[in-house]
């Protein structure tokens, strides 16, 4: 059978496995939502100001959308990050990169069976988040009805679907984070300046949206993008703010692909 | 389409003002164990990288059997396999999921030769130890098993023994024989004269980015005139009966000998000579070029040490290029 991009992939998914510092993300998004969940069980306050912090007593439903308020922001990037950023820069600096290049693969496919592993690592920081926060919330709070955005109550079956609908929205600036990451990756051939611009970057464009005179361009930064899954909390759902990030998460992923591909397919490989 | 494996002409790569490699022009033709030979830096480990298709030259070609691995990429490296400066793997993988890791990556049924040419290079009993544990040799003899997977019939090895023992320089140098043996073409580039010398049939040599030299390790001893030292009861008398010796050139006294350029019968005529002006020859003795004294000739404009073997037609071919 002829090599290709799933071959990668699937070598690139039990490499990952094989490397602790895999581990260290996935801890983290785990341990965080535990730790929140703990924190709340003994004492009685709830986060002020947050979309659900209201609720965090009465549906464990609500507390997955607490903290994919605050870990949207920072942590789930970061914890993308790491890998992302790392995936191509590393094997450049180990000089492992030259040894898979004269196998019988082609650059592009190397390069999309990447992609596709870091964007796998995403989603399994994702489901570790959600999942523990799912579990963790509804153990101490309870599996009950949850209450919108709007105001109206949904059944807790119901809410568990706006839940999950909820993260898998989030995926999508989720994923052009992990987009940057792999094309920084490719350009620095640095682990560490690919990990470190990759958050810059989201800082950035954070910082671009409080600067006062650029209010306009604010729908068009990728972190507005963070909060698109708000509007399925809405009663009757809001798709426009989601439709709003899938094509303003595509003016940000299309060109890190092409640039990370362009750069990949045409760079020298003399590290290591 | 040319079928020979590997055709390399005027290849040039720069990097910024500096020129690496500088119009390299290379045949390595079936069945040879070809020599890549140079100082460090001279620019081979950049040949070899833009013949795998690891780096874009800045002009000329490179084809391997015909096909050319900066256009084709991946598919030009069929029948293929090598490695540059020392192989590397994941450390944190053993030898055999690297192996078989390589082997996913060939594709076809280079899976089923993961035991076999693990056992060619050794490494069967620390087949499942991970690779990071492994000392520079082994590396070594596992980027070999890598290349073997691919059942290559061109192997392209940049200072495979470089860093090992003796002992593991001496199986490097049998094994690559017994590669050689069974057919597969064998391009070594390598700064360790006497391994060269031992396994190859052609060289090329590389000077600051340029070739000096291309052909058989034969040809290039063979431009280089033979040399004679001489030893005799009376050297001053004896000088001047060289002197007058017809085929006998550039005789000089150093110190307790004479130095001359001359072919054999020369020498036997002079040896009458002597004979009959009643000198005792205590010794003659034939100063053959080794490559050694060739390569530093070649690279560096002169030989080392007391050596002074004249320039090559060789290098002339090469200065004037």
């Amino acid at each position: 059978m002829s090599p290709g991009v799933l071959t990668v992939y699937r070598w690139e998914l039990r490499k990952l496995i094989a490397l602790k510092r895999t581990y260290l993300g996935l801890f983290a998004a785990a341990a965080v939502p535990l730790a929140f969940t703990i924190t709340l069980a003994l004492r009685n306050g709830q986060p002020k100001d947050v979309p659900f912090g209201a609720y965090v007593h009465q549906s464990g439903l609500a507390i997955p959308l607490v903290l994919l308020t605050f870990a949207s922001a920072f942590l789930l990037p970061l914890i993308t990050a790491l890998v992302a950023g790392d995936i191509v820069a590393s094997e450049d600096q180990n000089g492992t990169l030259k040894t898979i290049l004269t196998r019988s693969l082609q650059r592009g496919q190397i390069f999309f069976g990447k992609v596709l592993a870091a964007l796998t690592y995403t989603l399994a920081s994702m489901l570790a988040l959600g999942g523990v926060a799912i579990i963790a919330g509804s153990m101490v709070s309870g599996f009950h009805s949850l209450t919108t955005l709007s105001g109206t109550t949904v059944s807790a079956g119901s809410g568990l679907g706006l839940v999950l609908a909820s993260f898998a929205v989030y995926l999508i600036p989720l994923f052009t984070v992990a987009l940057i990451g792999v094309m920084l990756s490719t350009i620095t051939r640095n682990s560490a300046a690919a990990v470190v611009g990759t958050l810059v970057s989201v800082l950035l464009i954070e910082l671009i949206g409080i600067l006062p005179g650029l209010e306009s361009l604010q729908p068009y930064l990728l972190t507005r993008q963070f909060d698109a899954w708000q509007g399925l909390l809405r009663q009757p759902i809001d798709w426009s703010p989601i439709t709003h990030a899938v094509w303003v998460c595509a003016l940000y992923s299309i060109p890190a692909v092409i640039a990370g591909y362009l750069v990949f397919l045409r760079r020298d490989v003399a590290g290591g | 389409m040319s079928e020979t494996p590997v055709e390399a002409r005027g290849l040039v790569k720069q990097y910024g003002r500096i020129t690496a490699v500088d119009h390299v022009d290379l045949t390595v033709n079936h069945g040879d164990v070809y020599g890549f030979l140079g100082p460090n830096g001279a620019g081979k480990t950049t040949a070899l990288r833009m013949m795998l298709g690891l780096i874009f030259p800045t002009d000329g070609t490179v084809r391997l059997f015909g096909r050319d691995p900066i256009a084709e990429g991946a598919a030009a490296l069929e029948g293929v396999a090598g490695f540059v400066e020392a192989p590397r793997f994941y450390p944190y993988l053993t030898a055999r999921k690297n192996m078989q890791m390589m082997a996913a990556y060939d594709g076809g049924d280079a899976t089923s030769r993961v035991d076999e040419a693990l056992g060619i290079v050794d490494l069967t009993g620390r087949a499942d130890d991970k690779v990071g544990g492994y000392s520079h040799g082994m590396r070594q003899r596992l980027g070999i098993a890598a290349a073997l997977l691919r059942q290559p019939r061109l192997l392209l090895l940049d200072e495979p023994a470089t860093g090992l023992d003796p002992g593991g320089m001496r199986d490097m140098r049998a094994l690559i024989r017994r590669l050689a043996d069974d057919g597969m073409t064998v391009l070594l580039s390598s700064h360790l004269l006497a391994e060269v010398e031992e396994l190859c049939d052609r060289v090329a040599i590389i000077r600051a980015g340029r070739i000096v030299y291309e052909g058989a390790i034969a040809d290039l001893k063979a431009t280089a005139k033979s040399a004679y030292r001489l030893r005799t009861s009376d050297n001053a008398k004896a000088l001047e009966v060289c002197q007058a010796q017809a085929g006998i050139g550039a005789a000089r006294i150093a110190g307790a000998e004479i130095r001359m350029e001359a072919k054999e019968p020369a020498i036997g005529e002079l040896s009458v000579a002597l004979i009959e002006a009643k000198l005792q020859i205590t010794a003659i003795m034939p100063e053959t070029a080794t490559l050694e004294d060739l390569f530093f000739h070649l690279t560096e404009g002169s030989t080392p040490g007391e050596l002074d073997f004249p320039a090559t037609e060789a290098s002339v071919v090469g200065e004037h290029r």
